[in-house]
């Protein structure tokens, strides 16, 4: 017990001489650290952009709802269903139902063109069509601004994402449906979810407006539970009539986010891990400049009978506390500057913009404090095995 | 403290040591068949031109390096056959080391230097603080304490240095040449310091010196020369 406690002691104080001669070292030591940042700093910021965007998908998910859309299609976009295959879809076992009738809409899809804020460009905004059951499938819809559209009339009403993104959403403007103007009488919000990247109208009157007779392109249900989704997707499956693809919600935005999170992440890990090398190589410089320069007190220490495994864990732990510094340093520049970051993005999957914010998450600060710990620990075990293994006495003549 | 567990009475027991380094292809033969006997209590110093090999001497005896053939007993322990983790240990224990240049931490004040090989030891904090006290007071730098060594004299250095080097009271003090950067004055300061504590402490010194000045102080001096000890000088 005894033994341990004074090889601790021979730690701290080998810890504490290489730490009070950092300022003699601040070029390589501030070179080193802001490295470390730097890579910990990208590697949490790329990753913050999947993490944002993996969230606004998944908030859009509730676990009793599902998505019907024609067999074989990627997205609503390229699906299509009739008037009757909607109806027997609504009507199918598992469906939650109200006074009003079976908790289903039936919606359709379509592209408007509208300028960014940020670009002036123009870009695709989802208009979609629904019915009124929408808003208890949507159980988290809030009118924030503004009021609901009226059924059976020409208006809009616009997510905040959309609004915030795009020009000319503000209630009071008029947005080109077809060969159509439509007033934007509200502004909602959808708790995060992909639906605040979209302006609503009433399904039949956007049919009208485009000429699509009584077709549609997707039915969104909500479940009694989420365990009936198995007899759902069986019954509609089954029944020849019907030619569909049943997915759960969250297996929808998890397909849908796929292809951009995994882009994003690949790229992130790449870039960190092409600078987390050229980090290792600076916190070696440093490590070794710190046992050059204190070659010959680390030989004195070793002569007085202080271990070499005490140097090894000190020099060791002096260089994870310099990583450990660069990671707090990155990540909290990474909070900072990325999360909550509003962006928009193409989704890779309908060819639309929807908007998300970065998130940094403390999963991501951890994530990213392990990479700085595993760049010190890289960058400080070769010099502090060579300091331990220096012969000392060729070591105590060095001026 | 000197108590002797060696058979026949000498402290430090060099056998037919040799030493040689490699530098590349080229063998450095240094020290060949050496015997050297230090009884307790006495202060020995050793002479020799440059080269002859002192420092590396000393380094065998410190337990700081290991002879290419040969014993070293010191204190009954035959270092040659220690293990590198065991070696720091007892060097921790027995030996107190007094270097030219002082080789002082310059981030610590002379109190903090003094203390340092007492952190190897199980003294608590109040133990290392009584003894740290007493040490400076033997070298007459108890005013000093809390200077950093870059703001002290090259006397006062050393000092502090042999301050560190007494502070365990360790069985054995080896000075490699501990006023060969001083001045006459701070050196005559420094070899008295080293007399008394043979003299009135009954340490065990042996200093490495240039300086018959300095080796005049030693109650013996021994030649080393082409490998070998006399206790002549060669002319
Ligand atoms: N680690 C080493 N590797 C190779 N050669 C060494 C090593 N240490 C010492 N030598 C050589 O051994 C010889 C003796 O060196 P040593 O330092 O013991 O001499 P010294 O008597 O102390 O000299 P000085 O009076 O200059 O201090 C020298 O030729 C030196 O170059
Ligand atoms: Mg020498």
């Amino acid at each position: 017990m005894a033994g341990l406690i004074n090889w601790f002691s021979q730690i701290g104080s080998i810890t504490k001489f290489g730490l009070m001669s950092l300022p003699q070292r601040r070029g390589a030591v501030a070179a080193t650290v802001l490295g470390i940042a730097g890579v910990v700093a990208v590697l949490v910021g790329v990753l913050s952009i999947a993490a944002g965007f993996r969230q606004a998908m998944s908030v859009s998910a509730s676990p009793d709802g599902a998505i019907v859309m024609r067999n074989g299609a990627d997205s609503e976009m390229v699906s299509g269903l009739s008037r009757e295959e909607t109806r027997l879809i609504a009507d199918a076992p598992g469906v939650a139902r109200n006074q009003a009738g079976p908790l289903a809409s039936a919606e359709l899809l379509v592209l408007i063109d509208l300028p960014k804020r940020t670009t002036g460009t123009d870009a695709n905004v989802p208009l979609r069509g629904v019915e009124p059951a929408a808003l208890q499938v949507r159980q988290r819809l809030k009118i924030i601004q503004g009021r609901m559209f009226d059924w059976g009339k020409d208006e809009v009403i616009v997510g905040c994402g959309a609004a915030r993104e795009f020009t000319g959403l503000q209630i009071g403007s008029n947005i080109k449906v077809g060969r159509y103007e439509w007033p934007v009488v509200g502004i909602f919000s959808a708790n995060g979810s992909v639906a605040e990247s979209e302006i609503w109208s009433d399904a039949k009157v956007l049919q009208d407006a485009y000429h699509r007779g009584d077709s549609f392109q997707s039915v969104h249900v909500t479940l009694d539970s989420p365990g009936s989704f198995r007899a759902f997707k069986d019954s509609l499956t089954a029944n020849p009539q019907l030619n569909v693809k049943v997915l759960r919600q969250s297996e929808f935005y998890a397909e849908q986010s796929e292809t951009l999170t995994r882009l994003i992440t690949t790229l992130g890990f790449l870039i960190a891990f092409l600078m987390a090398i050229g980090a290792v190589f600076g916190a070696l410089n440093t490590m070794y400049s710190a046992v050059a320069t204190r070659t010959r007190e680390i030989a004195t220490l070793r002569a007085l009978g202080f271990g070499g495994g005490a140097v090894v864990v000190a020099l060791m732990f002096e260089s994870l506390l310099l990583a450990l510094a660069g990671g707090a340093l990155g990540g909290g520049l990474a909070y900072f500057a990325f999360n909550n970051f509003h962006t928009s993005t193409m989704n890779w999957q309908s060819f639309s913009q929807i908007t998300f914010a970065f998130r940094v998450t403390p999963a991501l600060l951890v994530h990213g404090t392990a990479w700085a710990a595993a760049i010190g620990f890289a960058g400080g075990l070769f010099p502090a095995i060579r300091a331990a293994r220096l012969p000392i006495a060729p070591a105590l003549r060095e001026l | 403290m000197n108590a002797n567990p060696s058979s026949n009475g000498a402290l430090v027991q060099v056998e037919g040591v040799e030493k040689v380094f490699h530098r590349g292809a080229e063998d450095i033969h240094v020290l060949a068949d050496l015997h050297l006997r230090v009884p307790a209590g006495e202060f020995l110093a050793l002479m020799g031109p440059s080269g002859s090999g002192k420092t590396t001497l000393l380094n065998l005896i410190g337990g700081l390096d290991r002879p290419s053939k040969g014993a070293v007993l010191v204190a009954g322990e035959r270092l040659d056959q220690l293990s590198d983790r065991r070696l720091a240990a007892w060097r921790a224990r027995h030996i107190g080391f007094v270097f030219q240049l002082y080789n002082l931490m310059p981030v610590l004040t002379a109190e903090r230097n003094v203390e340092l090989p007492l952190l190897l030891t199980h003294l608590s904090r109040a133990e290392r603080r009584q003894h740290v006290e007493t040490a400076l007071a033997v070298v007459g730098l108890s005013h000093r304490a809390t200077h950093y060594p870059r703001t002290l004299s090259g006397g006062e250095q050393q000092r502090v240095g042999i301050a560190r080097g007494i502070v365990t009271d360790p069985t054995l003090l080896l000075c490699d040449e501990p006023t060969g950067d001083l001045d006459r004055k701070a050196g005559d300061e420094i070899l008295d310091l080293l007399q008394a504590l043979n003299r009135s402490h009954g340490k065990t010194i042996i200093m490495v010196t240039h300086d018959p000045h300095a080796s005049a102080r030693a109650a013996r001096t021994v030649y080393l020369n082409k490998g070998q000890l006399s206790n002549e000088p060669v002319k």
